[in-house]
């Protein structure tokens, strides 16, 4: 009889369990202040990732969904990110010209159309009205790739593209803000010292695409822009609509491969521009997503790392503090494992509970973020388990070591402990 | 009627430290205890009274020599063996009570349940009439700070009853308290033995607490110098 009790300690495991469950969330809230501060590390590295997560997945639906309404056999044509992110200053040599884009139509037989694209922001002006808008200089094939059709007037004249004469097509947008519902075709906008006629106006696209109003601007002859507005002879981007059935991917080495004979790109050397398609191409838009995902996760994982030594050493403290307790249940019978278990299971506790403060954190984030991006909030409960038990983790990594301590000390010198 | 002694000290030694400096706290003592017995050990500080107790109590290892307790050959069990030994057989009195400063009367008396594995409701009506026995139940939600140095004493002893050990080793129990206190936590013990048989262990330097033991220790340079049986009066 006493030698099986001596041997037999499973008795009542789970009775003990809660009472360990019990006693480490006194102690952590008896001290409710030092617990909250010790475990922000972990509020903010998990509340990032979270909100992170969450908005990232939100501008990933809503890029596909913009996509799938762009048609996927559309390619971008852009010059190098650093021609991209000098702007206006950047050398003329990293654009384009209409001769590349020409070429690029004729040479590859799966490239239905190119059409050439250059861009600005200006005040357009009618009457008293006025209007921010972007200012597009392009040629009609660039209403056939993007699908454009005309609710009134007409496209331009092949002598219009070839003169660069003052006409434009304009978007819904512009037109009720300049004109209200009256008919804009055949008056005159001022697009700074630039007096042009509007001879042709679109249908609405209606949704907008990356939270962008699509039909916000104003389009004329590529001539027109680059000798009035721009006063240069660039090219900013090429849209290529590629044939349908034919591979894109194939499409997009091909186009890769002119380019780079255009512009004489030696072998081995890098390319001086990109080729993508439009998920590529909408991802550059809502772009930064690469710089800010890299940086919040820095942030995230330096965040859990502080919070998992923070842990660890208010765990350290705290064995310290009750090194009298922990030789007083020594004595009346508890284990090594018992006393292990009891550390171990607060300082899990004290993780998860910045790991619940952080999901509850990061989501709140993640909505404010999503409603601003105005793209969908869709949490996934992935991502908040696997935080969650990403902060159980830390908590056992961080608090294991406090917790062998305490288990491991002389009963009769902790009791002894002052 | 139980002839394995609960108790059995041969040739027992601890030595602390080395070489020059080794100190010989208990220098080959012999001692056999049996069920029932209510021991006193007396002895003049540094004695090895204490030494004595946490070799008893499973709590130090001896450097050399043979301890059974309860038949058990104590050197041959685990740490963890060892506490196991303690939780069921074995309820501690110290002379600093060593209560949970920020747990109530009720739940210090309860942790040795807690590690028995005990149900809730089971062990909070076995630490209520633990408390009952030392006439503390209506302290039962007062925290150590609320009470005297012998009502504390009386919850250590209700903690060191509530998982009816076989023995209770008790250092210096009085040592902190006024004589009527003293007497008070006494007659417990005294009665506990008479009542329930228990096996009872007390150090101390106060004559008077020693004679309510049945039998009496003397220590002097870690060796046993005298031990007496009283003949008790009924
Ligand atoms: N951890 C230790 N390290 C070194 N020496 C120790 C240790 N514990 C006790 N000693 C020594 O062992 C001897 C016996 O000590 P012990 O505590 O057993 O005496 P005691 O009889 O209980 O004395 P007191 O009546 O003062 O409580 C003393 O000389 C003491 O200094
Ligand atoms: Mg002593």
């Amino acid at each position: 009889m006493a030698a099986s009790t001596v041997t037999n300690a499973k008795c009542g495991r789970l009775e003990m369990l809660g009472e360990t469950i019990r006693l480490a969330i006194q102690a952590i809230f008896r001290n409710a202040l030092r617990s909250f501060l010790t475990v922000l590390g972990i509020v903010i590295g998990v509340g990032s990732v979270i909100a992170m997560v969450t908005v990232g997945q939100g501008s990933t639906q809503q890029v596909a969904a913009d996509v799938q309404k762009l048609g996927t056999n559309i390619v971008i044509v852009v010059p190098g990110q650093d021609a991209l992110r000098s702007g206006p200053n950047s050398t003329t040599a990293s654009m384009f010209t209409l001769r590349i884009n020409d070429i690029l139509q004729q040479r590859i037989p799966d490239v239905v159309l190119s059409a050439p694209i250059s861009q600005t922001r200006e005040r357009v002006i009618f009457g008293t009205e006025n209007r921010l808008t972007d200012i597009v200089g392009t040629d009609n094939r660039y209403f056939q790739a993007a699908r454009w059709d005309l609710a009134a007037g007409r496209l331009f004249e092949p002598g219009e593209i070839a003169s660069g004469r003052a006409v434009c097509v304009i978007g819904k947008t512009v037109h009720e803000k300049l004109f209200g519902s009256g008919d804009p075709v055949g008056a005159k906008i001022r697009i700074g010292a630039l007096s042009c006629r509007i001879i042709g106006l679109l249908q609405s696209k209606g949704a907008s695409t990356f939270g962008s109003d699509q039909d916000d601007f104003v389009i004329m002859p590529l001539a027109t822009f680059q000798r009035r507005i721009a006063g240069n002879t660039d090219v900013q981007s090429l849209y290529v609509s590629i044939r349908d059935g034919a591979s894109v991917e194939g499409a997009m080495v091909e186009i890769t491969d002119v380019m780079r004979e255009l512009r004489r790109i030696r072998t081995g050397e890098d390319d001086d521009f990109e080729v993508l398609d439009m998920k590529q191409f909408a991802t550059m838009l809502t772009g930064i997503t690469d710089i800010l995902t890299g940086l919040l996760s820095a942030v995230a994982a330096v965040s859990l790392l502080v919070g998992g030594i923070g842990i660890m050493n208010i765990m350290l403290v705290s064995v310290t503090e009750r090194t009298r307790e922990i030789g007083i249940r020594l004595a009346i019978g508890a284990r090594s494992h018992d006393v292990l278990m009891q550390f171990l299971v607060e300082a899990i506790l004290l993780s998860l509970m910045g790991g619940v403060i952080g999901i509850v954190g990061g989501l709140l984030l993640a909505a404010a973020g999503t409603t601003w991006l105005s793209v969908p909030f869709s949490p996934s409960l992935g991502i908040v388990l696997a935080s969650f038990a990403f902060a159980a983790l830390i908590g056992i990594v961080f608090g294991y070591f406090p917790a062998r301590r305490a288990a491991r000390m002389d009963p009769i010198e902790a009791l002894r402990h002052e | 009627m139980d002839d394995i002694p609960v108790i059995e000290l041969k040739k027992i030694s601890r030595i602390y430290g080395k070489g020059d400096i080794a100190v010989r706290a208990l220098d080959g003592v012999d001692l056999r205890v049996d069920a029932g017995e209510f021991i006193a050990i007396m002895g003049p500080s540094g004695s090895g009274k204490s030494t004595a107790m946490n070799v008893i109590g499973c709590l130090d290892s001896p450097t050399s020599g043979r301890y059974r307790f309860m038949g058990y050959e104590v050197a041959g069990l685990s740490r963890d063996q060892r506490a196991l030994l303690r939780r069921h057989y074995l309820g501690f009195i110290f002379q600093g009570y060593n209560l949970l400063p920020r747990a109530s009367a009720l739940h210090n008396v309860e942790l040795p349940l807690i590690y028995m594995g005990q149900a809730r409701a089971v062990r909070r009506k076995a630490a209520l009439d633990a408390l009952r026995k030392v006439g503390l139940e209506a302290r039962a939600h007062h925290q150590p700070n609320e009470l005297s140095g012998g009502q504390q004493q009386r919850v250590a002893i209700a903690r060191a009853l509530v998982g009816n050990p076989k023995v209770i080793l008790a250092d210096e129990p009085t040592g902190n308290l006024d004589t009527k206190s003293s007497v008070e936590i006494m007659d417990m013990l005294r009665g506990l033995n008479r009542d329930s048989g228990l096996t009872i262990v007390m150090v101390t330097h106060e004559q008077d607490m020693a004679n309510y033991a049945d039998r009496l220790i003397w220590m002097v340079d870690g060796r046993i110098d005298r031990d007496e049986r009283k003949v008790r009066a009924a």
